[in-house]
Parts: C-alpha cells; sequence; structure tokens
C-alpha cells in the first residue's frame, strides 16, 4: 500500500516537473484533498443507509435464506472459511446484492465480511480468502447493468439492454482470469518463501 | 424494494426503527475504519489526474491499440476505469455523445463500464476495512482482470453484434 501511494505522488510529481507545470501542483494537492473528504462523505450517507436496510433484512432472516442459495460455489472459492462461520455468511450477502446490482447495498457486507475474514487471521498480510473476495468485488459480477443502460437510454440508444450477454460474457472471463492468475501468484510467492 | 423489505419485516414482527438504527451504528463504524485510507488514495488519485499522466499515457497507447485493430476511443477509457469512476463516466457519456450509444465503439464503452469497478477504490476501501497493509498480489490479479474485460468487450461486441 505505502508502495503504491509513494508511487502515485512520485509519478504525478515528475509529470509536472516534465510539463512545467509544477507552480500548479501545490494547490492541485489542496483541491484533491477538499474533493476526497466530500466524496467520503457522500458515499458514507449512502453506507449508513444501506447498512441500516441490511440491518433489518438480517433481523427479519432474508440474509440466511438468500446466502444458504449461494453456498454451494462459494465453498469451493474459500475453502478455508468454514461455511457456518459469519464471514461466509456475509461473503454470500455480499455476492447476492452485488448480482442484484445494489452496489451500494453490497459495500457495507463485504466490508463486514473483510472484518471477519480478519478476525479469524493474524498479521497485516492479506490471506488467500481476503485475496479472492477483493478480487471478486473489483470484478463487476451483476445480472443487470442499471446504470450504463440509463445512461445509454438517456443517450437515445434503441435498445439500452442489448449489450446484456456481452457484459455477462465478459465479466465472467474478466473474474475467471483474475481469480486464476491470484492462484498463480498465491502459489509462486508460496514457492518463493 | 426497500419497501417491501419494511413490509417483509412488519411481517415477522422485527422491530424495524431499533434494527435500522443499530445498522446505522455499524456503517458510521466502518466509515470511521475507512476513512483514512480512503482520503490518502482519493488526493494520491487526483494529484495523479491532475498532472495529466493519464492523457499522456493514453497518447503512448494509442498507436500500439491501433495496430492491434482496437478502437482507439477506447483507451482513455480503459486507463481511467480502474482509479476514478466518475472520469470513466464522463469519458463513457463523451463516447454516447460523438459516436452514439449503439455504434460499435459506444457499445464496446458499455460493456467495459457494465464488467468493471473502480479496481483502486475497492481494494483500498476492503483491505482498509480489514486493516490489511500487504495486500500481496491482489493489485496485480485485479488489474488483469480488467484488462480482460476491456479485450473481451471488444471481441463479445464484434463477434456477437458485429
Amino acid at each position: 500500500m505505502s508502495y503504491l501511494f509513494a508511487g502515485m505522488i512520485a509519478a504525478s510529481f515528475f509529470f509536472s516537473l516534465c510539463t512545467g507545470s509544477l507552480g500548479m501542483m501545490g494547490t492541485l494537492l489542496m483541491d484533491s484533498a477538499g474533493e476526497a473528504i466530500e466524496l467520503l462523505l457522500s458515499i458514507s450517507g449512502m453506507l449508513c443507509m444501506w447498512s441500516g436496510f441490511m440491518r433489518v433484512a438480517q433481523d427479519c432472516g432474508l440474509i440466511e435464506k438468500l446466502s444458504r442459495l449461494a453456498a454451494p460455489i462459494l465453498r469451493r472459492l474459500y475453502p478455508d472459511v468454514d461455511s457456518d462461520s459469519k464471514a461466509f455468511h456475509y461473503i454470500s450477502m455480499n455476492l447476492s446484492a452485488n448480482l442484484l446490482g445494489l452496489g451500494n447495498a453490497a459495500t457495507p457486507m463485504g466490508l463486514n465480511a473483510m472484518k471477519e475474514l480478519k478476525s479469524h487471521h493474524i498479521g497485516e498480510k492479506a490471506s488467500d480468502s481476503m485475496v479472492t473476495f477483493v478480487l471478486m468485488n473489483t470484478a463487476s459480477i451483476q445480472l443487470i447493468p442499471t446504470t450504463v443502460a440509463a445512461l445509454r437510454k438517456n443517450y437515445g440508444s434503441r435498445e439500452p439492454f442489448d449489450i446484456l450477454v456481452c457484459v455477462w460474457l465478459t465479466s465472467i472471463t474478466a473474474l475467471a482470469v483474475g481469480l486464476f492468475s491470484s492462484k498463480l501468484f498465491g502459489r509462486w510467492s508460496q514457492r518463493t518463501r | 424494494m426497500t419497501v417491501a423489505l419494511c413490509i417483509y419485516a412488519l411481517m415477522c414482527r422485527v422491530d424495524i426503527f431499533q434494527s435500522f438504527v443499530e445498522g446505522v451504528k455499524d456503517g458510521i463504524t466502518t466509515v470511521k475504519l475507512i476513512a483514512p485510507t480512503m482520503i490518502a488514495l482519493l488526493i494520491a488519485v487526483g494529484t495523479l489526474k491532475a498532472s495529466g499522466v493519464f492523457d499522456r499515457l493514453a497518447e503512448m497507447v494509442r498507436p500500439a491499440a491501433e495496430a492491434v485493430g482496437f478502437p482507439a476511443e477506447l483507451v482513455p477509457m480503459g486507463l481511467l476505469r480502474p482509479v476514478s469512476g466518475s472520469g470513466a463516466t464522463a469519458l463513457l457519456t463523451g463516447i454516447y455523445e460523438n459516436n452514439g450509444p449503439d455504434s460499435f465503439v459506444g457499445r464496446c464503452a458499455s460493456v467495459i463500464a457494465g464488467s468493471t469497478e473502480t479496481t483502486f477504490y475497492a481494494v483500498t476501501m476492503y483491505y482498509g476495512a480489514a486493516g490489511i497493509k500487504k495486500i500481496r498480489h491482489t493489485l496485480i490479479s485485479a488489474l488483469l482482470a480488467d484488462f480482460t474485460a476491456i479485450v473481451m468487450s471488444v471481441v463479445t461486441v464484434g463477434w456477437l453484434m458485429g
């Protein structure tokens, strides 16, 4: 994480140096700090609201039912997570919400899943399950891409949903490549250690 | 959906308001947990975007993309997509305006937008919540997946809708 952060700052610094816009860098830094807080505040509201609704869904047992449906596939993807554990529940809830296109609802459950995974894990290093889980969230797996379809309709598309099959194929391939490469990297890093 | 949920919860005799408030409490804890990492990343991304690195990168990649028959209009979007969600959406609507949403490029861009996420943002947020500092190969794999999505968008649109 530190390398990433330092790398990004350094890259923008050197690039501004080359283009001679270094004087602007200071103000830009301030601006992006302000924007960062704004964005954080706007997602905080969403996060709190969905956490509230998800708690309601959890208390009336809906989540239980949903997660039982997804269990068979997930057991394979997360071999070291006990399928009765809280972490497993949160993972399957996160997956169901993602599939339904409720990205904002999926986030709080995903964050809970990560916290649960962490509580069974010592150290600052990510476990295999954590990597798998984050990958499943960086690859968007939704059945109906509502936002894109809405945008296309706005711009006068005749059939906003005609890309559906392409989106499915693309997401599945991308996710498969991500998970497969992570397996390979994981095995490789174990061997070098 | 939220209405249906509330009705269902009432039918199950759940104290909705109490539950909701409990959930919001969890939400606030989560926000506190992810805030520092998120702010740091958003600042880094903001400066990177403002420095113009992305424009230059897009120019550098463009000839290679054209050589393999990849639509040049998609290059900036592919580069920006993992880093900035709003930036990529701006480019997407730009493509809709210039080429139309039902054009080949418009469709490819839609597929990219529908099948990828803002990778950096998700990685920081989830690891931030768990307090993980060493993310191992997560980023490489995630970016590989994004790259696959960009290539596949052109392949599937060309194949199924060409």
